[in-house]
């Protein structure tokens, strides 16, 4: 008896919920209740269809960033001949996680799944840089993958992915070195949203040909690479650490360089090039 | 939240009237539908829209993707605005159109994201900025807004073919004499690759899209005079036919 009479109350509550939902539904239009009421069932009915839409779709946007980034790859490791595809190349290539302060790979962990993005989010996986922040990263994953391309067994080029703020945005990219640790064989931005037609000419081929060739580091190690302002003149003595800068967009190129140094300093792979250019090496 | 709407006594008992009154129903709906697609372009005569026109045209394939999301865009922000439009307060009647379209354009890019990832990074901002497309809010305030869902929807979807046909058209010339190709299949040899065409890089400009666009006004505005005429009275024209 208890629950037919709780189940009948119910009925009766939504049913006078209804009956109240229809009152203020037959108010004339210009009624503050009505407008207030309809602004309400509308930004709700919005928000939970957009939300429904981003959330759902996630799993597939994200797969579809990874097939993505993963062509990336392949071009900027140069194996992008067009006969092979993209699983097929990308299996040439070998994945590493490299533990950033030490510089040593870490074994045991799968590369392919780990997400720097996650990790610089995780506490516990990144280190705050409250004090030293030129890239603007705030936290720095404490691990990072690396791509290593081998020709015969003998290392070919050194893939880093790199990120830091531009001007509106954080720009994602892939620095590609020669095995010496020192030499840009390629850059490429893959995502930012810097000013369309100046600083968006980042993520340009003409700008980004101008990459290989350069020496990133200096004779002790240093990060000495530079996004200059203007043009470089190419018989100055420095002119292999400097690229000319990107015109009318000097905070994206400013950012440029800010993020080179940070991730080729001691904070970034620095004691990785380390220790891979003296093992392959010594 | 459209089928709680549909059920309001209101909105269905005068939807229904006109439907029932409205014997003309096929001849206005044909021409609802075809009007927009040269008489009354929306790029063309009401020069509308151009900022995209000018943007997404310099291929062929990021073109047809952008006349299909304004056009998603368009016909959903249209009949859902068509299905409400007895209920909306007229002090954020614009608020509420915006709201939904910008909800559409959301969902439209999300969907982008998740299907055509290469075309929504070309595409960029532009798929966002469908939402202050004055082609959208421009028929929801003054087509949807006042008529029922079904003339709304083809109103809707004559407009959305309107700026297709226009930005296909532009993107077609833009990339053939640009790139020499369509769809990125190469039409004409390139000279630098031993063919015999030089490609016009003026064409990959933005004043490339403009000068197109202005052939195509002169050339339409020749073939259909009467688009000569003061075209402030033939928007008024619009409003007469459509509160019949």
């Amino acid at each position: 008896m208890s629950a037919d009479s709780r189940s009948q109350a119910a009925g009766a509550g939504l049913t006078g919920l209804v009956a109240s939902i229809k009152a203020v539904f037959k108010l004339p239009n210009d009624d503050p209740r009505k407008t207030l009421a309809v602004a309400l069932v509308l930004c709700l009915a919005c928000s939970m269809v957009v939300s429904a839409t981003a959330v759902s779709l996630r799993p597939l946007q994200e797969r579809k960033a990874a097939l993505a980034l993963k062509s990336e790859i392949v071009e900027v490791a140069g194996l992008d001949s067009g006969e092979l595809d993209l699983d097929e190349a990308f299996a040439q290539i070998e994945t590493r996680l490299v533990d950033l302060d030490s510089g040593a790979f870490v074994e045991g962990a799968d590369p392919l799944s780990y997400s720097y993005r996650d990790a610089a989010k995780d506490p516990a996986a990144s280190t705050s840089l409250s004090e030293a922040d030129p890239a603007g990263l705030i936290r720095r994953p404490d691990r990072m993958p690396v791509y290593l391309v081998r020709d015969a067994g003998q290392l070919d080029t050194i893939i880093l992915p790199i990120y830091g703020a531009g001007l509106w945005s954080t720009m994602h990219g892939l620095l590609a070195l020669a095995p010496d640790g020192r030499t840009v064989k390629a850059l490429t931005f893959y995502e930012q949203r810097e000013t369309a037609g100046l600083g968006s000419e980042v993520a340009g081929e003409r700008w980004l040909s101008e990459w290989p060739g350069k020496v990133v580091l200096d004779a002790s190690g240093k990060p000495v690479i530079e996004v200059a302002k203007g043009d470089v003149d190419p018989n100055a003595p420095n002119a292999e650490h400097r690229v000319d800068g990107l015109s009318g967009a000097t905070l994206t190129s400013n950012g440029v360089t800010n993020l080179m140094r940070f991730w080729l300093g001691p904070q970034g792979y620095g004691p990785f090039l380390a220790t891979l250019s003296g093992r392959e090496r010594g | 939240m459209v089928r709680s709407w549909q059920h309001c006594p209101v909105v269905s008992a005068a939807d229904a009237g006109t439907t029932r009154g409205t014997h003309t129903m096929a001849n206005t709906s044909v021409r609802l539908l075809l009007e927009p697609i040269v008489d009354k372009n929306p790029i063309t005569l009401q020069i509308l829209g151009i900022c995209s026109a000018l943007a997404v045209t310099t291929k062929l394939a990021p073109a047809i993707t952008m006349s299909i999301a304004l056009t998603v865009v368009l016909v959903g922000s249209s009949v859902i605005i068509s299905l409400i439009r007895q209920h909306m307060p007229s002090s954020i009647r614009i608020i509420i159109q915006m709201t939904i379209i910008a909800s559409l354009v959301i969902v439209v890019d999300q969907v982008l994201q998740a299907f055509a990832y290469e075309l929504s990074k070309q595409l960029s901002v532009f798929v966002g900025l469908i939402i202050t497309n004055c082609i959208v809010l421009g028929r929801a305030e003054a087509f949807a807004s006042k008529n029922p869902p079904w003339p709304s929807f083809i109103d809707a979807l004559g407009h959305g073919i309107g700026y297709s046909v226009i930005l296909i058209g532009v993107a077609v010339i833009r990339e053939l004499l640009g790139s020499g190709s369509l769809l990125g299949v190469q039409i004409l040899p390139l000279l630098k690759e031993g063919g015999w065409y030089e490609p016009n890089g003026l064409m990959l400009l933005a004043p490339g899209a403009f000068f197109i666009i202005g052939l195509m006004i002169w050339a339409i505005r020749t073939w259909k005079p009467d688009q000569l005429e003061k075209p402030e009275y033939r928007i008024h024209v619009v409003h007469r036919t459509e509160a019949q």
